[in-house]
């Protein structure tokens, strides 16, 4: 039964999870938009969403199973590929953080966040009502 | 908890802005200081930053690293009666830019308000995450 709880959750989980890693993200980006040479970075959402899903995520630690009773642990977080944001509009001490884009960006991921989050209490209100029925 | 590291950038940030508020601070309160403690005229203080880790490597913050003195020629102002004029009578003024000072302290205060904003965002999502299933 655990089992079945802990599957059900899983997908919003990982979302919520590498939501809250992406808001992380870009308020470092916000943080640094006045840091000379600083180059903004993100991630692609949905590929880091299929790949932690898939259970591969990039360079993922897993413990080492040597023995049956060992049991697999994997790291909390899910590592993802950071990448450089393309600038469209240089400044000239080589900052590449475009405050309008990353706040869109930052603004767009906590929606994100809060609309996971509704999405996971639906699913508890619909397994308390199987409960009690 | 990632969101946690997002107070702790968004933290760094205000910490880091406040300390270029207060370089402006000294800047245009000293702009027509003479003398400095070092017998001088004052030179004009810039805040330099740069990124550093927070608690994992996606999330960058911002400290200051050092605190520059203005290497820019003092301001010659002609002002015989001034005591402190030279034989031409001139006197050296401090280096400050008022103008450059303002945009920064402009600059300084938007940057603190948004990272404010972060904060506050960050804060509504933690918030909701706890009343997560009720």
């Amino acid at each position: 039964m655990v089992n079945k709880l802990d599957s059900a959750f899983f997908l919003q989980q990982q979302a919520l999870t590498l939501r809250a890693n992406r808001q992380q993200v870009l308020a470092g980006n916000i943080a640094n938009a006045d840091t000379p040479h600083y180059q903004a970075r993100d991630f692609d959402f949905a590929s880091a969403l299929q790949k932690a899903v898939s259970g591969g995520g990039e360079g993922s630690l897993r413990l080492a199973v040597t023995a049956a009773g060992h049991l697999p642990g994997s790291a909390e977080s899910v590592p993802v590929r950071m990448m450089y944001r393309q600038v469209t509009q240089a400044s000239a001490d080589g900052n590449s953080v475009e405050m309008d884009v990353e706040r869109a960006q930052f603004a767009e991921n906590a929606i994100h966040y809060e609309a996971g989050m509704t999405f996971l209490s639906g699913k508890i209100k619909t397994l308390l009502a199987a409960l009690q029925a | 908890m990632s969101i946690f590291n997002t107070f702790h950038v968004a933290g760094s940030a205000l910490t880091a802005q406040s300390m270029r508020l207060n370089a402006v601070a000294s800047n245009l309160a000293n702009a027509d200081s003479v003398v400095s403690s070092d017998g001088k005229p004052y030179r004009a203080k810039q805040v330099v930053f740069a990124a550093t880790p927070m608690g994992s490597a996606a999330a960058q913050g911002v400290r200051v690293a050092q605190v520059v003195e203005d290497s820019s020629p003092a301001r010659m102002v002609y002002d015989p009666r001034n005591p402190v004029a030279d034989e031409k009578g001139y006197v050296a003024m401090p280096n400050v830019s008022v103008v450059d000072e303002m945009t920064n302290m402009i600059s300084a205060s938007r940057s603190y308000q948004t990272n404010a904003e972060v904060m506050n965002t960050a804060k509504q999502l933690l918030l909701k995450t706890l009343t997560l299933g009720q």
